[in-house]
């Protein structure tokens, strides 16, 4: 037990943690955007899936790592602007279209990995994002390592972060998609196009998703596998409830979330005699519970899920 | 200007036409991924009709991978109708299996007996396990859609846990698989000397029960109205809750049983490979039937076809197998906008 206690004061626990909640951070703050506007995206986890295969193949074929990104973040609002098309102008089932494309877009990846690369006995690798130390600050003990030696997207994420609050709350054109998640019939009095808005929002939304699904294929590992995301899109889905729709609470989420995970990693190996599933198993777990913990004063955007037709309530 | 306009009548050839049309385009679409890579989508399409229907064989194990699928597809049909979003039919599949291997390994009761049982058992555990998502939505307004996601990837943990611990069966070797479940109550094969065993009976049976339950009971009338108006259902009288827990269960011992019967059916023990997600597919099954029960076994069908056939395909051609998934998931979607044209027209 004290070995656990151990564990705790740890730093590479809590280097860690940034490093695995980077992914969860992009999601939520994709899902959202998304759902600010009014468009639920549960596109997300295979949004994800695509984002880490095209991210790791572009690199993979020869681009720089930021190019991989880039290519991702542009795949990933494909897949976006095709739930947009389903589900705003055509008002389609958010559910259903989402489902539709996280079936669809991770199984398209599949298949183009499998088509494009050559897969021996083990899949082959890139040369991943290194941890950059930010000089003077990474040589702080104990916050050094913890805050100023990861790896670029890390930066990347929290810069992303601090954006997105910013739009949302201080702009003309987060009023505009906060409005549109609110009511859209007053976004058209306003002489502003509902539509256009949502159909942005999601393109956006899921680009940012997608580059947290390359951040996987590119820092956290090296390669691509089937089966990698394992459920992270969906653990941003219960993210966003959690944060009541605002960046600062999904980052204070992701962080807290990805501590339990990094913490359940490193107690597999210290205690001995419990399942290792046990531990897999809480991350999961603890999404739900934090789901039922905040459901009864969920703030949900009033129009989240109402498709808008011009002259239909 | 073009606008929707909801449609007052839906003629029945436009019900007919809408999935037919739907699975076109998808197949067009995916011709062009065929064809990305070196293959001659018509010869491909052709590798896959004659893998999955070409001898009596293929038929036969293509109908065996459509049962589970006609019970999942049953599952997601019935919860989608009253809008309660079962996307936990992965889960539920798999509650049902680890809990038919468990009891059915030592069960001492004939097989005329104990198969009925078995079957019971696996879909009260399925039916238990979306109890409680729904109870969560009814009770505290958690959204069904996150959670059963989340519990689809915790029991397949769990089964992971339980087939590597107090079930593992000592004589598997290679993968961990649980202890099988007894011979009694393995099902009869329908035709000998062929994986297709009598659990494709009980699927038809079960989408016939389905289609009576919803077309002609106060609760099919009641789940009908929830999912088109909930609001105006509850005015009416109907208690949502009641309705909406019923759906759950329903849905649920529907997933579950497929569990069931694939584990007395097909593979004894329960392995955490054993379902190349049944539960998702049954979701695009379900979408492809129009919710309809009738048209779930002939979805069912469909999907299995593409499958097993793209199995075939693959290994004739080269082109990666994964096409299914992609094929699946492309008529889900262009099924939904066929959909949107049964019940709208467009206007200028």
């Amino acid at each position: 037990m004290s070995d656990a206690i151990d564990l705790l004061l740890n730093t590479s626990l809590w280097a860690s943690v940034l490093r695995i909640a980077t992914p969860l951070i992009f999601g939520v703050l994709g899902a959202l955007l998304c759902e600010r506007s009014g468009v639920l995206n549960l596109g997300i986890e295979g949004i994800m899936t695509m984002g880490a295969m095209s991210g790791w193949l572009a690199v993979y074929m020869g681009a720089p790592l930021l190019v991989g990104l880039m290519i991702a973040a542009l795949c990933g609002a494909a897949m976006g602007l095709l739930h947009a098309m389903l589900t705003v102008p055509l008002g389609l089932s958010q559910h259903v279209s989402g489902l539709g494309i996280t079936l669809f877009a991770s199984a398209l990846a599949y298949y183009l990995y499998r088509l494009l690369v050559e897969v021996g006995d083990l899949p082959p690798t890139i040369e991943a994002f290194q941890p950059l130390n930010v000089p003077g600050l990474s040589d702080i003990p104990i916050l050094g390592p913890i805050l100023f030696s990861q790896a670029l997207p890390t930066y990347l994420a929290l810069f992303a972060v601090a954006a997105m609050a910013y739009v949302l709350a201080r702009t003309p054109l987060g009023l505009a998609i906060r409005m549109t998640g609110e009511n859209p019939h007053a976004v058209e009095a306003q002489g502003l196009n509902p539509i256009r808005i949502r159909i942005g929002a999601v393109v956006a939304g899921s680009a940012l998703m997608a580059v947290g699904g390359a951040f996987l294929t590119t820092t956290a590992f090296n390669s691509f596998f089937p089966g990698m995301v394992q459920g992270r899109g969906w653990i941003c889905i219960a993210l966003v409830v959690f944060a009541s729709w605002r960046p600062g609470k999904a980052l204070i989420g992701a962080v807290l979330f990805s501590f339990f995970d990094a913490y359940q990693l490193r107690l597999q190996t210290a205690i001995e005699g419990v399942p290792y599933q046990l531990f897999l198993m809480a991350p999961y777990v603890l999404s739900i519970v934090a789901l039922v913990l905040v459901a009864r004063r969920a703030e949900v955007p009033a129009a989240l899920m109402a498709p808008y037709r011009r002259g239909e309530r | 200007m073009m606008r929707l306009e909801r449609r007052t009548h839906v003629p029945l050839y436009l019900v007919v036409i809408a999935p037919l049309a739907a699975i076109f385009i998808a197949l067009l679409l995916a011709a062009g991924l065929i064809a990305a890579a070196g293959v001659n989508p018509l010869t491909a399409y052709g590798e896959m009709l004659t893998g999955a229907l070409g001898s009596r064989l293929s038929i036969t194990e293509m109908l065996t991978r459509a049962t589970p699928l006609i019970f999942t597809g049953l599952a997601a049909a019935v919860a989608f109708r009253a809008r309660l979003w079962n996307i936990g039919g992965e889960g539920q599949f798999f509650v049902g299996a680890l809990v038919t291997a468990w009891i059915g390994h030592s069960l001492g009761v004939p097989g005329w007996i104990g198969i009925p049982l078995l079957m019971l058992a696996g879909m009260a555990a399925g039916a238990a396990l979306l109890a409680g998502p729904a109870y969560l939505r009814l009770r505290f307004g958690v959204d069904e859609v996150v959670t059963t996601l989340l519990l689809n990837f915790i029991v397949i943990l769990f089964v992971g846990l339980m087939i590597e611990g107090p079930m593992r069966d000592p004589l598997a070797f290679g993968w961990p698989s649980s202890v099988p479940v007894d011979g009694d109550f393995r099902l009869p094969d329908l035709i000998p000397r062929t994986r297709l065993h009598i659990g494709l009976l009980f699927a038809i049976a079960a989408a016939g029960a389905v289609w009576l339950i919803l077309a002609r009971t106060v609760f099919g009338a009641e789940t009908r109205a929830a999912g088109l108006n909930a609001s105006a259902a509850a005015f009416a009288g109907i208690s949502l809750p009641r309705t909406i827990m019923g759906v759950a269960l329903l849905s649920g011992a529907l997933a579950g049983l497929a569990g069931s019967v694939e584990v007395m059916g097909v593979t004894a023990g329960v392995t955490t490979t054993m379902s190349p997600g049944f539960g998702y597919a049954g979701i695009v099954v379900a979408m492809l039937a129009a919710l309809h029960p009738a048209g779930v076994v002939a979805a069912a069908v469909f999907v299995a076809t593409v499958f097993v056939g793209a199995d075939a395909m693959s290994r004739a051609t080269g082109v990666p197998s994964f096409i299914a998934d992609v094929i699946v998931a492309l008529c889900l979607l262009t099924m939904i906008v066929a959909l949107l044209f049964t019940t709208y027209r467009v206007r200028r």
